[in-house]
């Protein structure tokens, strides 16, 4: 029976490997930081996906891409610059919605394609294309540093209190607006609250995604879980567990092939949504069998 | 005293008008909404009944003018149906979730919803009891409609004010629609506000009517007032007019309808 033994070895390596990735503090600090990251995102990203928001997560990417060009150019901590800047154009960008001058995802393509040109420019005059560049694009768990997991760790404090308390209001705002302007809501106050709290999410998710995949954090886990989930409450669930999930197998994948982080959780991501999808079409179809089976019994 | 009187009115709009960027789309509105009334508001396209609407929910200022509320009521108190979105047909939430999402504007600043039994009672009163777990985008366009309803009833105890609750719904649903809305109204003594197209149906069960025509107010007083108004025989005329065109003879009801359309041109003036 030589299978048997292969097996075990080949099972008892992989689980060396997954133990041994637990050791180096970078992975470590990039699977703390990436599932706060992640959750927090799926959350907004549940609210801007109803509301037809889901590209601004990759227009205000672009725009950190911009403000980190620029702060590397003048030496500055990225952090420190891109917050500000991406929290300004998150804002910018809802106030142009709002006031319905310019169409919203007009209003993303815009602001974002010029914030890459702005960068792009920036980095033509001072560094040049380097690994540092490149990084901004594509995501590295390398670049995370002991600031990074700091902020990361309070933006998401601040989501997930934020979540809570307002939950119930998260949810009349993104049903329904008018309605809830009609019964006495500040919506504009919780609009600005869930653009700013997206700016940071995107801001310090992008350290480790890329500004070119952040935007799939966003994205992906709501629709992922909307295909299967008919409640706003269990699609909120649903998708923060599928994006800390894909987000942590990823993140292993990456470790154990050596690819690009923020890829391997895009597909991580890809998989669960055609998983929901197939589920999204057998779950009805069992739940009714099930149905007329009771009813005949 | 007509000063006593004024308080006693639910809803007393005098002069009113409203502008968009200094261009004005209705001017000199003068109406009262008494406690238990049903106001039908009608109007073709582009009449300035939206307009109304968002002026009575406080969420557009006036140019002019003034909305007074009586007591116990403001414009957050109003139970508010507005047309439906793109983005709620195919929204998840449970028929539970959309309902409780009414009784917001009662819990002040606290986060979570308290007491339901309003919530309840109003599913129970619009026949949704059995559909409270049920996924909204799942339901069909009346269910949607009633269940929207509901929510409309949680946010208030006073008044409602429904924005073409019809639209979209075939007849048979219609019907059942407009009987739910008088229940509301008779039964459970809240006054209804209701724009509509469908002039016809909605009179049947409404008691004070307002027509707007172009930026101006062209009627308001009781149903039976209206019917003999020349504004009446002018908004029916226009619906007529296609059936009488399309017979193209010159018979005694084409005659009537010219005289009678001569007659409204006059009053306008």
């Amino acid at each position: 029976m030589p299978a048997a033994p292969l097996l075990i070895k080949r099972e008892s390596k992989l689980g060396e490997l997954i133990i041994k990735m637990f050791t180096y503090p970078f992975m470590l600090r990039a699977f703390c930081v990436g599932s706060l990251v992640a959750l927090c995102a799926a959350l907004l990203g549940v609210t801007l996906v109803l509301k037809r928001y889901s590209m601004i997560g990759d227009g205000l990417s672009h725009v950190g891409f911009g403000a980190m060009a620029i702060a590397t150019a003048m030496n500055a901590a990225p952090l420190a610059v891109a917050i500000p800047v991406v929290i300004a154009a998150s804002i910018l960008l809802l106030r142009l919605t709002e006031s319905s001058k310019i169409n919203g995802d007009a209003a993303v393509a815009l602001i974002s394609t010029s914030a890459l040109a702005v960068g792009v420019l920036v980095i033509s005059m001072s560094t040049g294309m380097n690994t540092d560049v490149y990084n901004y694009l594509f995501g590295s768990i390398l670049s995370m540093t002991e600031q990074d997991v700091l902020l990361t760790v309070l933006t998401s404090a601040a989501v997930l209190v934020l979540f809570i308390l307002f939950y119930n209001r998260i949810f009349a705002v993104t049903f329904d607006e008018t309605f809830a302007r009609a019964t006495g809501m500040n919506t504009g106050l919780y609009n600005t609250v869930i653009s700013v709290l997206t700016a940071l999410v995107i801001v310090v998710g992008m350290r480790m995604m890329g500004s070119l995949l952040i935007s799939s954090l966003v994205v992906f886990p709501a629709v992922t879980s909307m295909r299967v989930c008919r409640t706003f409450r269990s699609v909120m669930i649903c998708a923060a567990v599928v994006s800390v999930v894909c987000l942590n197998v990823g993140l292993t994948i990456s470790y154990l092939y050596a690819v690009p982080t923020g890829a391997s959780i895009v597909l991580c991501n890809m998989a669960a949504f055609a998983l929901f999808c197939a589920l999204g079409y057998i779950v009805p179809q069992v739940r009714e069998r099930l149905q007329s089976s009771g009813k005949t019994i | 005293m007509p000063a006593m009187r004024m308080s006693m009115s639910l809803i007393r709009c005098e002069n009113l008008s409203f502008a968009y960027d200094g261009v004005t789309v209705l001017r000199d509105v003068n109406f009262s909404v008494e406690d238990g009334d049903y106001l039908l508001i009608i109007g073709e396209n582009g009449a300035g009944k939206s307009t109304l609407m968002k002026g009575l929910l406080g969420l557009k200022k006036p140019a002019a003018g003034s909305v007074e509320f009586g007591e116990g009521l403001t414009s957050t108190q109003i139970g508010y149906l507005p047309q439906q979105t793109q983005v709620q047909k195919d929204f998840p939430a449970s028929v539970s979730e959309v309902v409780l999402s009414g009784c917001l504007s009662g819990m002040g600043l606290w986060p979570f919803y308290g007491k339901t039994e309003k919530a309840a009672q109003s599913m129970e009163v619009l026949e949704i009891t059995d559909l409270k777990d049920q996924c909204y985008r799942d339901l069909s366009g009346g269910q949607q409609q009633r269940v929207l309803l509901a929510r409309a009833l949680c946010a208030t105890r006073k008044l409602i004010l429904l924005d073409e609750p019809v639209a979209g719904l075939d007849p048979l649903v219609t019907v059942n629609m407009y009987k739910l809305i008088d229940r509301i109204n008779k039964e459970m003594g809240i006054t209804v506000i209701m724009v509509s197209h469908d002039m016809q149906a909605a009179a049947n069960y409404a008691t004070h009517i307002l027509h707007l025509g172009e930026d101006r107010q062209l009627f308001f007083g009781t149903v039976r007032e209206y019917r003999h108004s020349a504004s009446y025989h002018k908004f029916m005329g226009g619906e007529n007019a296609v059936r009488i065109w399309r017979k193209g003879s010159d018979n005694e009801e084409t005659r009537r309808y010219h005289a009678g359309r001569a007659a409204a041109d006059k009053e306008g003036e």
